[in-house]
């Protein structure tokens, strides 16, 4: 939420220009997950609620590691584990899940309040909490379903990318903390080129023919990808929808709608202002206390 | 059968009722809220008009309940009205007339009854818009509630809410416009209660005819 040395190239409710738009050479940044190192230990779990100071919340136990079965207002940063059958083999898919910090985010296209999301120009999108005005628009905009309301707050709360680390030049508290080198922090373009050859690499030498990369074009790419066993199936890893979108309502909302509607209001308006100069009233009520001879039918030009 | 009772000394008639003129204008107020917090939300440009009546926060979490007390007036107007709007012949007459009305040639318009057939148009387009915008509401009021594998109401709501609420701000610029500048006499009447004769014999002979005794039809 620290703003440091960030400026911004989208705003959610906003009128008018963005500041920040074209203002900055700066890299767009990219987390990438490489879910076939992760082992499953929470130690970017701990880092992202040492980091952002997060309240502990209630775990749940039902014999799983899913200790907490969704990310929530107060924990970000969820590790999914799902025990997945293929060719008579067991498969222990484990993906770290958090806001995907979309190029073209669903969130702040529902926004109805005025910089309560920006995205920086380094890609990070960022929820505003002191501009949040708790409608929840965001959640129904996201296709991952990331944002969560505190329910005393009526404030939405999700990963910022650690903003305020980021634009000190400084990995976020996720990537600091992974053991094992399944996560990285770089430029989008730097990213992209790693994972395309790790996945190269399962695929070539580790008996994965459909490993890939998930940076789904559906939202114009994402800020954090991930490398998959099998990429042609996301939903095995906790649900990774295949064809991520801004909903359908949500677009028709904002889009069409909106100019629809704002041409019939203003047309309105002037529609009736303009048969009022044409028409008139129908009769004076001074006619009613004091009828005047008729003058002709009602309908004649003034 | 005649009214005589809504005849009223220097040639007035009584139209509505103190009861009919609480409900208007409980709807009235609680939809004007309504319409100025769910514009500040509709459009960026408009959302200093949340700024102004306390703040967007304010706005989000005052305007369901508004909606709430908008509804329950719209269901009461149901209770009264709901036979009184019910479509007859002349209605369809009226419609077919209604390049006349909308020119102000109301001599060349079929006798309408104490609501001609805009006014129930009106009404059932209000009261549909009401339940349409109370169950959307309710999903908008609390939508992370809404698990995950039923976002389809979610997307359902952002849209029909919307665009239930354009219909209603159509009918209500019309209403406006009738009410305040078109049909002098309107407006007093939903505060006073009553309209003169020329009034009740201009734009509503049928009506008027039931209240002195000259027709038997239902008052419609």
């Amino acid at each position: 939420m620290s703003q440091a040395t960030l400026r911004v190239q989208k705003i959610s409710g906003h009128a008018g220009t963005v500041p920040g738009e074209d203002t900055q050479r700066e890299f767009t940044v990219c987390k990438l997950i490489d879910t076939t190192t992760c082992i499953g230990c929470k130690a970017c779990e701990v880092a992202c609620m040492e980091w952002n100071d997060l309240p502990f919340g209630e775990t749940v136990f039902n014999n799983t590691y899913q200790t907490m079965p969704e990310t929530r207002w107060n924990y970000w940063n969820l590790i999914l584990f799902n025990e997945h059958e293929q060719d008579g083999s067991l498969m222990w898919l484990m993906r770290k899940n958090q806001c995907m910090h979309c190029a073209e985010p669903g969130c702040l296209a529902a926004c109805p309040a005025d910089g309560a999301i920006v995205q920086y120009t380094n890609g990070i999108v960022d929820f505003q909490q002191a501009n949040c005005i708790g409608c929840g628009y965001c959640i129904t905009g996201c296709p991952f379903d990331i944002p969560k309301m505190n329910p005393k707050t009526h404030r939405v709360f999700k990963c910022t990318l650690c903003t305020d680390r980021v634009s000190e030049g400084l990995e976020p508290a996720c990537i600091k903390s992974c053991p094992t080198g399944c996560l990285h922090f770089g430029s989008k373009d730097d990213m992209l080129d790693l994972a395309g050859k790790r996945a190269k690499q399962l695929r070539e030498h580790s008996n994965f023919p459909n490993a890939g990369v998930y940076d789904p074009p559906g939202v114009g790419g994402t800020g954090v990808i991930y490398v998959l066993h099998d990429a042609s199936n996301p939903e095995i890893y906790g649900g990774l929808p295949r064809n991520p979108q801004v909903p359908w309502s949500v677009k028709l909302w904002k889009g069409p709608l909106k100019w629809l509607g704002n041409v019939a209001m203003v047309g309105g308006l002037i529609g009736l202002f303009v048969h009022y100069l044409r028409y008139g009233p129908k009769a004076r009520e001074e006619e009613d206390i004091n009828p005047a001879p008729t003058t002709g039918p009602g309908g004649g030009r003034r | 059968m005649s009214h005589p009772e809504q005849i009223i000394p220097h040639g007035h008639v009584l139209r509505y009722n103190l009861r009919e003129r609480l409900t208007h204008w409980v709807a009235a107020i609680s939809y004007i809220y309504l319409l100025l917090t769910g514009l500040a939300f509709w459009s960026p440009w408009l959302f200093w008009v949340a700024v102004i009546l306390g703040g967007a926060p304010v706005s989000r979490m005052l305007h369901p309940w508004a909606g709430l007390i908008f509804f329950c007036s719209a269901w009461y107007m149901y209770v009264m009205w709901a036979q009184q709007m019910r479509f007859t012949d002349v209605d369809k007459q009226w419609w077919k007339a209604v390049k006349y009305y909308s020119t102000n040639q109301d001599e060349k318009m079929p006798p309408a009854g104490r609501y001609n057939a805009g006014q129930k148009f009106l009404f059932w387009g209000f009261f549909w818009a009401a339940v349409a915008l109370l169950v959307t509401g309710v999903i908008l009021w609390f939508p992370e509630s809404i698990p995950w594998n039923l976002r389809f109401l979610r997307y359902f709501a952002v849209l029909i809410h919307p665009a239930a609420a354009l219909f209603t701000i159509g009918l209500f610029l019309i209403h406006v416009y009738m009410g305040v500048f078109a049909e002098r006499g309107a407006f007093g009447s939903v505060i006073r209660g009553d309209v003169s004769i020329a009034f009740a014999k201009r734009y509503h002979p049928g009506w008027y005819k039931e209240i002195v005794g000259e027709s038997s039809s239902p008052r419609k």
